[in-house]
């Protein structure tokens, strides 16, 4: 993977070295050391049918360790490009889409590129828990379980590892073998979180992880997030701008399919370029 | 609303427990002894048995009669079970209760089950044995019945073994003789010095077939050594050969305790043993066993068929107009006439598959068919088809109850396609799975109408399971409880006499039913507490 470098040349119609292409000229001065552009998206438009178009021109570009959040009122498309990533809008039928995507240089909707591999590279946790009905040891090892993996120490290994990252380890290390319908609602999100970061994605997508909590379990997965970026590029959608304003590096705001403004989180929520974000930032809109 | 809408569910939930009430009443009370009645008749009653006065019988049935028109009004009349038909030539009368002048309990009659000609009513005499003559009177008389009837059962026991087990190994194996035979000359291979071989290896079994046979001809003889003399309620003396007795009581002498004994060893006899007399007598083991393998095996065969074409359904094809009329021609299936299965069932999987197998794979044996004919293999795959819409709607279902929640996080952990199904779809839908089977399984128990075509039998000598290797005959004929029955009411040579067997082998039909389901419903309550959850 190391040899395959995000060239923004493979893009003609990018504009080099800038994070926020719809309104670049405003962020130039204020990013003094650029990270790598882990999530490359250029000029992507999306149809759920042929009539119905929910992403227009959507070009951004998305660092790797830092947390990214989509904000914007409900239907602004912000999941729809979340779910893009790691190609989940497959399982609709009917779809189209315009525009390239590129994970780590790589264009995800390339033909030849398993789907599988894809979403290896790429955790989701969503906005209802969802773990299966089985023990939540097999629940944190089935992306493992999936690619063949059988070995106990290394599985064990893993089962450690993501619940310590995901902070649940010492919650459940006795009943591991447990079910983990039996958890309640802010540990099942965590285990979906452990479980997504099982197989060392370099990507984890959230979709309003925390939306169906309550305070303190949002405040633990919050905690969470903070230190998961060290490892991973992080993109959350979130309906809670205080949480986009507590956890993100980087706020994206999106507004009828189109993004409005990108730039770091400081800068949006205090100094937004834009009348549209200020509006919505501010409560008066959404 | 309420009111009406309830009082129909109360109508239907009345008819279902009337009609189970009939048939568990009718079906339990031919195992119940009833005391045996002695009636004297006035002068002139047609009821009178060979011109005496004097008839004795188990009273069964009770009811109204309209008589002639001079006489006015309706009278009632009884219907006495007499028993004894080798000597009446019936087993039932009817008697007015206006002829009767007298009726009594008497103590000394006895009842006697027999190999032949259904009960025996009437009063001991004495047993001629080889030892010399029992006298009814002398005290030792029922302990040496008693020993007689035991030695005698003991003895038959005997002659079956020899004949069935023994007997049938050797038959068969000079079956297998012949087949070898007529295969080495079916391929030229039939040498001379194999020709020899094989004629003294059936010469031998022929010697131990004739060992056999004559053991079993001197137990035979045996059986017919002792005889039984007894009176008849209408006075005659008759006498059998005491080996034919199989169990003999007092039912005016047994108490409750007596009769709930009988009662019970009655239904366990009905249950473990073999059908006698054309159906009517006996047990009913190979009918019960017949439907239960060929439940199982039906249930075998319908379970992957319907899930496999259901997970294609649902989670592999194209929505479209084809698959939609795919699924209405499958929900339409559901509803053809059995009968039409049947038909089916003859022409492809007897015909058309066993006559190929036959051609195949046992050219020697032919033009006998072996599985070119009906059997427990072709009548349960006949059913399993019959049944698979059953398996496949409810699969269906149960695959789309399954929460997209589940399957993208699968899909998102980087599972394949399958590996979800595998893995998530399918074990959360297994509960729906058993629901289709326990649906597949009520309908297909209880189905005889295609069976006919397909390989049920009035009577089959051997049950698909057995210790002649291997083991497994799935090729054999069988018996069906369903089928039994049918052949009880319409076919029986004495209706009246099959008529509580009817009830006896419907209770038994929808007992059977029930446990089968009741298992599986067990099995799905289990599955369903692991996977319950509020995420699913």
């Amino acid at each position: 993977m190391e040899d395959t470098h995000p060239t923004q040349d493979l893009d003609p119609m990018t504009q080099p070295s800038s994070s926020v292409t719809s309104a670049a000229e405003t962020s130039a001065p204020a990013a003094p050391v650029r990270k790598k552009d882990y999530i490359q998206v250029r000029d992507f438009s999306f149809n759920y049918t042929p009539a119905v178009r929910v992403l227009h021109n959507i070009t951004m570009d998305i660092p790797e360790n830092e947390v990214t959040a989509f904000i914007g009122p409900s239907g602004c498309g912000k999941t729809t490009l979340l779910r893009n990533f790691n190609r989940m809008n497959d399982l609709i039928d009917g779809i189209s889409h315009e525009g390239t995507i590129t994970v780590n240089g790589q264009d995800i909707f390339d033909p030849n590129l398993e789907v599988i591999s894809l979403r290896k590279r790429i955790g989701m946790v969503f906005q209802k828990s969802n773990p299966f009905p089985k023990s939540i040891y097999e629940n944190v090892v089935y992306s493992l379980r999936v690619a063949g993996q059988s070995n106990k120490e290394i599985l064990d290994e893993v089962v450690e590892r993501s619940l310590k990252g995901a902070a649940l380890w010492e919650e459940v290390k006795d009943r591991l073998n447990q079910s983990a319908l039996g958890l309640s609602g802010g540990q099942m999100q965590r285990l979906c979180i452990a479980r997504a970061i099982a197989n060392q994605p370099h990507i984890l997508l959230m979709d309003e992880p925390c939306s169906a909590l309550d305070p303190i379990a949002t405040a633990k997965v919050e905690e969470l997030i903070m230190e998961l970026k060290r490892q991973f590029t992080v993109v959350i959608v979130t309906h809670n701008m205080q949480q986009a304003a507590r956890i993100s590096d980087r706020t994206a705001y999106f507004y009828l399919g189109r993004l409005i403004e990108m730039d770091q989180t400081l800068k949006i929520f205090n100094n937004p370029q834009k009348r549209e974000t200020e509006d919505y930032i501010s409560g008066r809109l959404g | 609303m309420v009111w009406f809408s309830g009082m129909w569910l109360g109508i239907g939930l009345v008819m279902i427990v009337t009609l189970l009430g009939v048939i568990v009443k009718n079906g339990f009370s031919i195992f119940w002894p009833s005391r045996v009645m002695e009636i004297e008749l006035v002068e002139g009653s047609p009821a009178a048995i060979q011109g005496t006065k004097v008839l004795a019988g188990e009273v069964r049935k009770v009811q109204e009669k309209r008589i002639q028109a001079e006489k006015g009004g309706t009278a009632r009349e009884k219907q006495l079970f007499v028993g004894n038909r080798d000597a009446y030539g019936f087993g039932f009368r009817y008697v007015d209760e206006s002829d009767i002048a007298k009726i009594t309990y008497p103590d000394g009659i006895l009842l006697a089950e027999r190999v032949e000609y259904g009960d025996l009513i009437g009063y001991p005499v004495s047993l001629k044995l080889a030892s010399g003559e029992v006298k009814a009177e002398s005290p030792d008389f029922l302990k040496r019945l008693g020993e007689t009837v035991a030695v005698g059962n003991r003895r038959r026991h005997e002659i079956e073994s020899i004949e069935k087990d023994q007997i049938g190994k050797i038959n068969h194996r000079m079956g297998a003789l012949r087949l070898q035979q007529r295969k080495a000359e079916i391929d030229g291979k039939l040498t001379d010095d194999y020709r020899t071989d094989i004629a003294a290896d059936l010469a031998e079994l022929q010697r131990r077939y004739e060992i056999l046979a004559n053991k079993a001809a001197a137990l035979r003889a045996e059986q017919k050594a002792g005889l039984f003399v007894y009176r008849l309620p209408t006075g005659t003396e008759r006498e059998i050969p005491a080996g034919d007795l199989m169990q003999f009581y007092f039912p005016n002498r047994i108490g409750f305790f007596g009769q709930f004994g009988h009662f019970c060893s009655e239904i366990w006899h009905f249950l473990s043993r073999e059908p006698r007399e054309a159906n009517t007598e006996g047990g009913v083991f190979p009918a019960i066993f017949g439907t239960f393998v060929m439940t199982l095996l039906m249930s075998v065969a319908v379970v992957p068929f319907g899930v496999v074409a259901a997970i294609y359904l649902r989670e592999y094809s194209k929505q479209g107009p084809l698959v939609r009329a795919v699924r209405i021609a499958v929900n339409n299936l559901a509803g053809v006439p059995s009968i039409v299965f049947g038909v089916f069932g003859l022409g492809f999987f007897v015909y058309f598959v066993g006559g190929s197998i036959d051609s195949l794979f046992f050219p020697e044996r032919l033009p006998t068919p072996t599985y070119g004919t009906g059997g427990i293999l072709w009548a349960s795959l006949t059913l399993a088809l019959m049944t698979v819409p059953v398996v496949i709607v409810s699969t269906e279902e149960a695959l789309a109850a399954v929460s997209r929640g589940a399957r993208e996080a699968s899909l998102a952990a980087g599972a394949s396609k399958w590996q979800t199904i595998q893995r998530i779809v399918l074990p959360a839908s297994v509960p729906g799975i058993i629901t289709g089977l326990v649906l597949a399984m009520a309908r297909g128990a209880g189905e005889v109408a295609p069976l006919m075509l397909v390989g049920v039998v009035k009577l089959a000598p051997t049950l698909p399971l057995d210790t002649v290797a291997p083991f497994i005959h799935l090729e054999r004929k069988f018996m069906h409880l369903g089928f039994h029955i049918y052949d009880l009411g319409f076919q029986s040579p004495d209706s009246e006499a099959a008529k509580p067997m009817v009830f006896a082998t419907t209770l038994l039909l929808i007992g059977l039913v029930v446990v089968l389901n009741a298992s599986a419903i067990l099995l799905r309550e289990k599955l369903r507490r692991r996977y319950a959850s509020s995420a699913f």
